[in-house]
């Protein structure tokens, strides 16, 4: 079987207090295994704007992580209010988010394509009323890494 | 540079104990978009900002930056002031505006 590291990380929408948790311990996990800065740089960035997404406009939601030898997936399934025009959500600039968020200096529009530019492959499935999944796939492109 | 540097030539007030001042700076970024701050900020950068709240202690820490520069008098919150002890950042804070200080900045970093 291949070896692979699996975890997961529980979000609590609303919770701004603990903005960033799930990132910064995703990006210890990933500084151990040794990958590349770079690679490092993009999977925290992604994983951290997916995190406040779940924080701003989700009851909750959860990060699931996946790594492999040759890539890493991040999952993030949440309970929220559903994107009714994705390409309008992928539009730099766009946000839904409350005039009190953006005075904090998020919903900015930026999450979803931030996470997009850090992926090499980038789903979001999402169902109004009922809640998104974003997967977000880094690929490691210089090698196999020893897990 | 570092940001001890910084604070003494800019009389910065430092709001923060711990935290390496002797690191040296790659470079200055000015945003009070986190998410800018997340996709163009590089790593080692000063960052320059108004806000004042917890999350760019987690934003600064996730960058791998030098320290934060709050401009316009701004001091950072009691849960900002912790976190960032926690994670060893200095933060401090100026009576200029982001301007003056990036003006002043851009002078000293650029050659």
């Amino acid at each position: 079987m291949e070896k692979k590291i699996v975890g997961s990380f529980h979000i609590r929408g609303g919770d701004f207090k603990n903005a960033g948790a799930a990132a910064s311990e995703f990006k210890s996990i990933l500084t151990k295994l040794a990958l590349t800065p770079d690679l490092v740089r993009r999977a925290a960035i992604a994983t951290f704007e997916a995190e406040m997404n779940v924080i701003i406009h989700a009851i909750a939601g959860v990060m699931y992580y996946e790594i492999l030898p040759d890539h890493l997936i991040i999952t993030i399934d949440d309970m929220g209010p559903g994107i009714p025009d994705i390409a309008l959500a992928m539009q730099e600039g766009y946000s839904t988010a409350p005039d009190w968020i953006r005075e904090m200096g998020w919903g900015a529009g930026m999450g979803l394509p931030n996470m997009k530019k850090n992926a090499d492959t980038f789903k979001v499935e999402t169902v109004v009323g009922e809640g998104t999944t974003v997967e977000i796939i880094v690929n490691f492109k210089e090698g196999l890494y020893d897990l | 540079m570092t940001f001890r540097d910084v604070v003494n030539s800019l009389s910065l007030d430092l709001k923060t104990s711990k935290g390496d001042l002797d690191r040296k700076i790659t470079g200055c970024y000015v945003s009070d978009l986190l998410s800018d701050v997340m996709a163009n900020a590089n790593e080692g950068n000063l960052w320059i900002t108004l806000q004042t709240h917890p999350n760019i202690v987690a934003v600064a820490a996730l960058k791998n930056l030098t320290a934060i520069i709050l401009t316009n008098k701004r001091i950072p919150e009691k849960d900002t002031i912790e976190k960032a002890e926690k994670e060893s950042l200095p933060i401090a804070s100026s009576k200029l505006s982001t301007f003056e200080i990036g003006g002043l900045l851009y002078q000293r970093l650029r050659c």
